[in-house]
């Protein structure tokens, strides 16, 4: 293979690098207005007057909307629809749109929203899942599992109390993870247009267009055939875009209204208060090992503070319990998981999505379990990782595992063996695993559609155009597809014009989530490829009088195999076969292979195969200051095959770099305000001063190993990057501070205070650790049990949906609990 | 509102604008100028996303007023290539992956540059310190000192077989796109 595997300049690089690329915020349209939006300023409210004629007066406003305008509510999954473009009778959290003004500027916009006078009538604020768990009314929303539930699940996989009752020993862990955002550095940014033929066009800066696509059609009452989403390339996505958002829903009502392009680009602070970022969630994990370290079963409950909408929620719910038996064997598993309404801002998906919280917990409980087993952590996870090509006990099929690979590829080149638990006391090492989906297995929308389509168009130029509903949000997905469609046809990814992400234009590809485009696109545009490839086939092989299984592609040629002086240019074989076949297109698609996983809550984890990490975190922690700096890092990545290693490492090390700054600094924190100032719940740091992220001084250096062991089910093998390689790196901080100084932090962020107050619990001759100790009292549903595979289990639940002892709702039990969430720094 | 009216010189052209008195270096480049290669990620001077060489100097354009640059020189992204080809910075970004959603690499080259300017062979410690006030939510920072370095007019052999390959201008092929790898007919 000539470009698969080569480090090579991305397709969309010059575009980059001379500034050229075109954000959304970048277009400008002739008699373009512009929107703001009129946020609300208290948490959680009545909305009982609207009064927006002061500001429809004001000189240079053309239309002020409210939640009048948008009666049909929405939100990215049909199980969820509890959002209004415009907050209608209600208002959930500090930041809930209330009112859009457009006017001619955005500083005339922004004079009129203090012109709208709003009268709230204040209600009940929760502040954190506690809250929520011990007061039923008033609910903020009136959908979900019970006063302020939004989803309670409990699956159990097998007889896991029997399993502990087997179990030598079984270990009892709280942790805590605390909530952080993207932080793109774009700011979100949408322009609407109605086209001159009366059709409405949405340029923005979203993950997911098609899905942002049918939030317009149902929410604007428009024929989704007259309405056109185009995603501009994303200045950064991570999750934080692939929501339908208000403030696209109010531009493209403005313009089809005002017949003229109306734009809006969010401030940053505006930004942090969209978020969709990680949830909070408080974890227990109990499990039962053998002496030899064989795990005989686990049992996870989660709690997520989901803030005030929907958005992902169900899904996140399930995947903080969905990815655990696709790392190491599990042979019985209880998940429990509930997700709850807060009047915070919404959470969602954020890199990892809701796995990166339980991936943290089980991580540093392996690494207790390892110590008190006496067995090095490295060799101790050799052990117990999952087999490959294996049915898990939640009916998940797991293709290529090059997990141990990883994990003697970073003991390997860290010199772990001479350094763990022998570095001086101040430094430490620590190792963490990992495992990510390489695409969702069910669309967000039940369809039997396609899942990414390619279609190909090859003319007498030579040229060929690469159309794909894929959205590029920096990770390189248009060098992906024109890479893969370059391989087959043998001519240079520069010589195709990538069109993508424009429902008007392109396949539908459902998003660049859930890392699903390189497999999922990528089989799509192998597909369409080698169609075309058969086209010219016949062509050039009636043309040279050989047979079609002789002709080579390669080098912008097509030759025969025996005799490569003997060929044309493909060029050539484009109008060969043009003139033989007429006007040249093909088309190609793909759809993952239908899940084992047939019970309630089984849509969520199964993918066509998974991606694997290791790393090691070496970390310098000082004894008095607790100050803590991370020098090295080494993460090894099974990507089944690296399509461009260059990418691929840019993904690596920018997962290391987020999953740093998740470990160490990054916290979606809120404050009350004073009571004379509403008691409102606000961002503590809506800044990009006060949120800290890791800068160049931060960066350690990052030893990067890929392991390329291919996949069949990937394009030319390969597997994610995208997400995967950000999971091992939490947990791997937290087990280097404890061989750093031994002190157990079990939350994060890992801050210096924490660690000081660890370590005073440690000389105390306390238990040398900080995080949380107790888990509320959740009114848990009735356990769906369904039986593993090695107990004979077909995927479904039991018919009786035997209950492994739920518990009655009793609300008073939680009350008086101590403050739910982080361990309290007692100042 | 009261307008404006100031001579400066922006990527070597000498220029005349007119804009609204308030306006930051940022809008005035970006809306009256259309240079939209210098992005804006805060408008507070956090990010670094809009930096900007004002006389050399990288500055953050969302802090500058558009007035107070009167008689300067200003070089934005849309200035870095000359002649027809491309800065090296700008090669190496390209080639070595430094540039991912590509938000903040006009930031990123123009500081980049501003150092090598002063600092013809820096050490990995003054490209962190000199690039330390932008930030990059994608990459990790690590491709990008990378590919500074590779652009290091003495730099190793790794970064001068780098910089021999064919550049934008002379690369071989039909796309003349860039393309690193060459292609023989």
């Amino acid at each position: 293979m000539k470009i698969i595997g080569t480090p090579r300049r991305r397709v969309d690089a010059r575009a980059k690098v001379t500034g050229q690329t075109r954000f959304a915020d970048d277009i400008m349209l002739p008699r373009m207005l512009h929107c703001k939006l009129l946020r609300s300023s208290v948490p959680h409210a009545r909305l009982v007057r609207v009064d927006t004629a002061r500001a429809l007066a004001h000189r240079g406003v053309h239309l002020v909307l409210t939640g009048k305008d948008f009666p049909v509510p929405y939100g990215i999954l049909p199980v969820s629809q509890d959002e209004h473009a415009l907050a209608v009778d209600r208002v959930r959290f500090v930041g809930d749109p209330v009112a859009a003004v457009i006017a001619r500027d955005e500083a005339t916009a922004v004079e009129a929203l203090d012109l709208i006078d709003v009268e709230y009538e204040p209600l009940r604020t929760f502040s954190n899942p506690d809250d929520s768990l011990a007061h039923d009314e008033p609910r903020i929303h009136d959908y979900g599992d019970g006063g302020n539930i939004h989803k309670a699940v409990s699956l159990g996989f097998g007889d896991v109390e029997q399993a502990f009752a087997d179990a030598d020993l079984v270990f009892e862990d709280t942790f805590f993870y605390q909530g952080n955002t993207h932080l793109p550095i774009e700011q979100h940014a949408a322009v609407a247009a109605k086209d001159p033929d009366g059709k409405l066009v949405l340029w923005s800066s979203t993950q997911t267009p098609h899905y942002v696509h049918r939030a317009l059609a149902k929410t604007l009452d428009l024929p989704a055939a007259h309405i056109r989403v185009i995603a501009t390339p994303n200045g950064g996505g991570f999750g934080g875009k692939s929501d339908p958002f208000n403030h696209e829903l109010v531009v493209c009502k403005a313009a089809w209204l005002l017949d003229r392009p109306v734009k809006i680009c969010l401030t940053r602070e505006e930004v942090f208060y969209c978020h969709r970022g990680r949830h909070p969630v408080l974890m227990r994990f109990k499990t039962g090992v053998k002496r030899d370290g064989t795990i005989t079963g686990v049992h996870l409950k989660t709690v997520l503070d989901g803030g005030a909408y929907g958005s992902y929620g169900v899904a996140s719910t399930f995947y903080t319990g969905a990815l655990q038996t696709v790392t190491y064997h599990i042979p019985t598993y209880h998940f429990q998981g509930c997700r709850v309404f807060t009047n915070k801002p919404p959470c969602g998906p954020k890199r990892g999505h809701g796995t990166p919280q339980s991936r943290f917990g089980q991580e540093i409980q392996l690494d207790k379990i390892a110590e008190k087993l006496q067995l090095d952590p490295a060799q101790y996870r050799l052990r117990i990782v999952e087999q490959p090509e294996t049915l898990t006990a939640n009916y998940l099929h797991v293709g290529t595992i090059g997990l141990s690979e990883c994990i003697r590829r970073i003991v390997r080149t860290s010199d772990w063996t001479n350094k763990f638990r022998k570095l001086p006391r101040g430094r430490g090492v620590g190792l963490a695993c990992s495992s990510y989906l390489s695409g969702a297995g069910l669309p967000i929308y039940y369809n039997d559609m396609p899942h990414s389509g390619v279609q190909l168009k090859l003319d007498r130029s030579g040229g060929v155009t690469a159309f794909c509903g894929a959205t590029e949000i920096g990770q390189g997905s248009d060098d992906v597809l024109v890479a893969c469609v370059a391989e087959v046809l043998g001519i240079d990814p520069h010589d195709i014009r990538p069109v993508t992400g424009d429902t008007d234009l392109t396949p539908v590809d459902l998003g660049s989530y859930s890392s699903r485009v390189t497999l999922m696109m990528g089989n799509a545009a192998i597909q369409a490829a080698e169609r075309a490839r058969d086209l010219l086939s016949e062509a050039v092989s009636r043309k040279l009088e050989i047979s079609k299984d002789r002709l080579v592609f390669a080098e912008r040629r097509v030759f025969d195999a025996e005799d490569p002086a003997k060929g044309v240019a493909f060029k050539d074989a484009v109008c060969l076969a043009e003139a033989m076949f007429g006007t040249l297109g093909t088309v190609g698609s793909y759809t993952p292979p239908r899940s084992a996983a047939r019970y309630k809550g089984g849509g969520v984890g199964p993918s066509p195969t998974y991606s694997y990490s290791a790393a090691i975190v070496e970390v310098e922690v000082d004894p008095s200051t607790g100050w803590i700096q991370v020098p090295r890092v080494w993460i090894a990545h099974d990507i089944g095959r690296a399509l461009n290693p260059t990418l691929v490492r840019g993904q690596v090390e920018g997962g290391v770099y987020m999953g740093l700054g998740e470990a160490l600094m990054e916290e979606q924190e809120f404050r009350r305000l004073p009571p004379r100032l509403s008691r409102a719940l606000v961002h503590k740091f809506p800044s990009m001063l006060e949120y800290k992220s890791p800068t160049t001084l931060d960066m350690p250096e990052v030893f990067t190993e890929l392991v390329e062991n291919p996949d069949p089910r990937g394009p030319f093998g390969a597997k994610e990057v995208g997400q995967g390689p950000l999971l091992p790196i939490m947990p791997a901080v937290a087990n280097a501070v404890y061989d750093a100084i031994g002190v157990r932090i079990d939350e994060v962020p890992i801050t210096p205070e924490k660690i000081v107050k660890a370590l005073q619990a440690q000389a105390a001759g306390k238990t040398p650790r900080f995080g949380p100790t107790h888990f509320p009292d959740v009114p848990w549903p009735e356990t769906l049990n369904v039986p593993p595979p090695w107990e004979g289990g077909d995927g479904k639940a039991t018919p009786e949906a035997e209950s492994l002892r739920s518990r009655p709702r009793d609300s008073a039990a939680v009350r008086g609990e101590r403050g739910w969430g982080p361990a309290r720094i007692k100042k | 509102m009261k307008q404006a009216h100031i001579a400066l010189t922006v990527n070597g052209e000498a220029i005349e604008v007119a804009f609204d008195s308030y306006k930051t270096l940022l809008e005035v480049l970006r809306e009256d100028l259309n240079l939209c290669g210098t992005k804006h990620g805060c408008e507070l001077g956090e990010c670094g996303a809009c930096a900007v060489l004002l006389d050399g100097q990288p500055v953050l354009s969302c802090l500058v007023l558009g007035v107070e640059c009167a008689d300067r020189h200003v070089t934005t992204v849309e200035g870095l290539a000359a002649d027809g080809r491309l800065h090296p910075l700008q090669e190496t970004f390209a080639d070595l992956g430094a540039a991912q959603c590509g938000y903040c690499t006009p930031a990123f080259l123009v500081t980049a540059k501003a150092l090598l300017d002063e600092h013809p062979n820096p050490t990995r410690d003054q490209i962190r310190e000199a690039l330390s006030g932008v930030l990059c939510r994608c990459t990790g920072y690590q491709q990008i000192f990378e590919a500074v370095e590779a652009a290091i007019p003495t730099a190793t052999s790794e970064a001068e077989s780098l910089r021999s390959r064919p550049r934008e201008s002379e690369a071989a092929g039909a796309s003349g796109g860039g393309a690193p790898r060459e292609i023989k007919e």
